[in-house]
């Protein structure tokens, strides 16, 4: 398979996550919708690391699940108390930086 | 057209199905179990590109471990289907003008991307053509703990501090 087909495929998973977070009025799936845009670059970098024979690509990949395990956790940590405090999940229930 | 190409599209197409119903409907816990989905066709491409540790990992970590989380979360609040609770319908906020500006910006976003790389020279060379780097996981070690030990160390206070901070907020405050 040529490298391109690999890159477009990653560009258009980006697009839809970034597609969610405009279209979604949902907290989780915002989350969601991050989760696919780290998972489009993962695969970008497992295809250039192959293209260019070294495992750096790979490395790369297990620093950003890291950081999306990490990502997801404080992320659910801060849904749920938002949602203690205002007994919704709908983005535009957070306007306001004090209450 | 050979069974590898075939493969690819098949995993192709799963990924990206599963991930438009991620965002194409409106009730939480199916996106999570679509991201479930489109996970394991990113794991079959991990196969393709030769590097089945990262396939592997992928569905014990994403899937096992963070979409279960999520899971977990979604079934926690009782989370309705959008649009279905009180707070959704009643709330003087909701816009129908940003979705629709948001969706063509994403469309936007998409064709530029495709664009920019089909007039990009040199991506036609095939990933298969390099002789593969070893993909023993023995080999991943070794270049983990020896030229990214630095990063591999901050890594793990990244997670403590993960750690700390979801427990510190997800607490019940006592008042």
């Amino acid at each position: 398979m040529p490298l391109g087909h690999y890159l477009v495929l990653s560009g258009l998973l980006f697009a839809i996550g970034a597609t969610g977070v405009f279209v979604r009025r949902n907290i989780i799936t915002l989350l969601l919708s991050v989760e696919i845009m780290l998972n489009a670059v993962n695969l970008a970098f497992v295809a250039f690391g192959r293209q260019f024979g070294t495992v750096d690509g790979q490395i790369i990949t297990f620093f950003v699940m890291t950081v999306a395990a990490a990502e997801a956790a404080v992320g659910l940590a801060l849904v749920i108390g938002l949602f203690r405090h205002r007994e919704s999940l709908n983005p535009e229930a957070f306007t306001s930086l004090k209450w | 057209m050979g069974f590898d190409q075939l493969l690819f599209y098949v995993f192709a197409a799963v990924a990206v199905l599963g991930s438009l119903l991620v965002i194409g409907q409106t009730s939480p816990i199916y996106s999570v179990l679509a991201l479930i989905v489109a996970f394991f066709g990113l794991s079959g491409l991990y196969v393709l590109l030769e590097a089945p540790f990262v396939a592997v990992v992928q569905i014990i970590i994403y899937a096992g471990a963070i979409m279960v989380l999520f899971l977990f979360t979604v079934m926690l609040l009782n989370v309705p289907r959008e649009g279905a609770s009180d707070w959704d319908r009643g709330h003087p906020h909701v816009r129908v003008w940003p979705v629709r500006i948001g969706t063509v910006l994403g469309v936007v976003m998409a064709v530029q991307l495709i664009w920019a790389l089909s007039r990009t020279v040199g991506l036609g060379a095939g990933v298969a053509d390099q002789r593969p780097a070893a993909s023993e996981v023995s080999e991943l070690g070794r270049v983990l703990f020896t030229d990214y030990m630095f990063a591999f160390e901050v890594t793990s206070i990244l997670i403590i501090v993960a750690m700390v901070g979801a427990v510190v907020l997800a607490r019940k405050r006592e008042n």
